[in-house]
């Protein structure tokens, strides 16, 4: 122990966390004070600020994820999770999995052949690997997401910024995403392929791709569960980004109950792809429930 | 073949592929019959766990297609094999394997009938003690996948021809999965899947078995 800590030991009276009872004070005087930004508000409805979601809609998720960090929730059918790029430079990698039969996930494959299209944007779904809807993209301020490259590993970070493990200052996604599949019981080898939200790649004619970056501080993107959902989400820099600096800022989270995409909402008809994809859903939720 | 042929395995159309090829082996796929898509995934053979990953490997060469030099990578990033010779030029990275379920979507529910690569890797895949969580997004040597400037991808008519293979270099000991795709709604087989052939040659001799390239 170094001098001061012993000089400490001798005079408790000075220490807050001396006793039992100035430990337990200690700690419960720490959340009316704090200020951190990055955070979750439980009860939801308690977030703060109440303007940037439908009026009269409960919220059942509030979240502010810092850059680096991860968030994961179980969501009804129905369930709407909004995405905001606060500074413009969060980026989300996402897995998705039906919630209580996680051997069913997100297929990016499947999502982008079945639909005909790579990029993704207001009006995609988000397909499984067993021929059903997810979930669906309600709303796209972004235009800037990814399919193709998935989430950062923690080689690839070690090589770009000399570490790459959770407890570094700059964790991958793919780490990250382990630590949230490990606190739903699952295994490295349960993570499918990831999307990328709010940063963008593109592929020229000949296959090569082409990083176009973000579109900007506030962009949404909006997710509807058409599924019961398990969400899993980490805030980390794209593996394309060119920046030498672990560059990703603040991700928030909010997450309201609606209902899932009916036969009469113009998405259910938008192409064949798409009705069949919901219809496959609706079907499998009927029986079973 | 030489005596450094380790096997030589015709694939029947429609049916399913898997062997071991060891650390410096050479594995060929030739496309007997021309423009017969092959669904393919690797596993480390000392650690299942540690699976090709399209996403790494397309990230890590910043492009779509593989051909000759393209390195074949795992969900952590590592090389698990070498593309060494290429006849056909591009090959897919981003398309997945054919399955009943996502046919249902691509065409209708009567295609649910048909036979489909998820169906060949998942009853191959058993006999590694490979399920369901083990599937992930796949290569399909000689299918052809363009992706328009607006995104619209699709398989189109194949680059290949009867007799182009391609071929790779284990870079540590993997099981192999080949699903000869038995799709028959699009283009990816010719819409007729005919037979491949698989070989494993030893270290020193396969490299002059990947044609022109
Ligand atoms: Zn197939």
């Amino acid at each position: 122990m170094t001098g001061s800590a012993s000089a400490q030991a001798d005079t408790p009276e000075d220490s807050a966390t001396a006793t039992t009872y100035a430990a337990r004070d200690h700690a419960r005087a720490q959340e009316s004070a704090a200020t951190v930004a990055d955070r979750s508000w439980v009860p939801a409805d308690t977030f703060p600020d109440t303007t940037d979601h439908p009026e009269g809609q409960r919220l059942v998720w509030a979240e502010t994820v810092a850059g680096g960090g991860y968030a994961h929730k179980v969501l009804a059918p129905g369930a709407v999770v909004e995405l905001t790029d606060l500074e413009g430079e969060s980026c989300a990698q996402l897995a998705l999995f039906w919630a209580g039969r996680p051997w069913e996930r997100l297929c990016v494959a499947d999502t982008v052949k079945v639909q005909w299209n790579a990029y993704l944007g207001a009006g995609a779904l988000l397909l499984s690997d067993q021929g059903r809807a997810l979930a669906s993209l309600d709303l796209d301020e972004s235009g800037r997401h990814d399919t193709f490259c998935g989430a950062a590993t923690a080689e690839q970070n070690r090589e770009r910024f000399g570490d790459g493990e959770p407890w570094s200052a700059t964790p991958a996604a793919r780490e990250l995403l382990k630590l949230a599949a490990a606190k739903n019981d699952l295994a490295p080898r349960d993570l499918p392929p990831t999307v990328s939200l709010f940063k963008g790649v593109k592929a020229d004619p000949d296959g090569r791709l082409r990083w176009t970056g973000g579109a900007g501080a506030g962009a949404r993107v909006r997710i509807r569960a058409e599924a019961p959902l398990l969400v899993m989400l980490a805030n980390t820099p794209h593996p394309l980004d060119p920046r030498e600096d672990y560059t990703v800022s603040s991700l928030r989270v909010l997450a309201w109950k609606d209902r899932p995409t009916a036969p009469d909402d113009p998405l259910w008809e938008s192409t064949p792809e798409i009705r069949r994809a919901l219809s496959n859903t609706a079907e499998f939720l009927g029986a079973a429930a | 073949m030489s005596a450094e042929t380790v096997s030589e395995t015709v694939v029947p159309a429609r049916a399913p592929w898997s062997g071991l090829v060891r650390a410096g082996q050479f594995l060929s796929i030739v496309d007997l019959g021309g423009n017969q898509a092959v669904d393919f995934l690797l596993y480390d053979a000392a650690d299942t766990d540690l699976r090709y990953s399209a996403q790494n490997t397309v990230a890590a060469a910043g492009a779509l297609f593989l051909t000759t030099g393209s390195v074949l990578r795992d969900v952590e990033h590592r090389p698990m094999a070498t593309v060494t010779a290429d006849d056909c030029g591009r090959h897919d990275t981003i398309g997945g394997a054919c399955s009943k379920e996502s046919n249902t979507l691509r065409y209708g529910h009567q295609a649910w009938g048909q036979h489909a690569c998820v169906e060949n890797f998942l009853h191959e895949g058993a006999r590694w003690g490979l399920g369901k969580r083990d599937l992930t997004g796949n290569v399909n040597w000689f299918m052809n996948v363009p992706v328009e400037d607006d995104g619209c991808l699709g398989i189109v008519d194949g680059l290949s021809a009867p007799g182009l293979q391609v071929t790779m270099r284990a870079e540590r000991d993997l099981i192999a999965l080949i699903s000869n795709c038995p799709q028959i709604n699009n283009p990816c087989n010719a819409f007729d899947p005919t037979p491949v052939k698989a070989v494993v040659t030893a270290a020193d001799r396969a490299t002059e078995g990947g044609g022109r390239a």
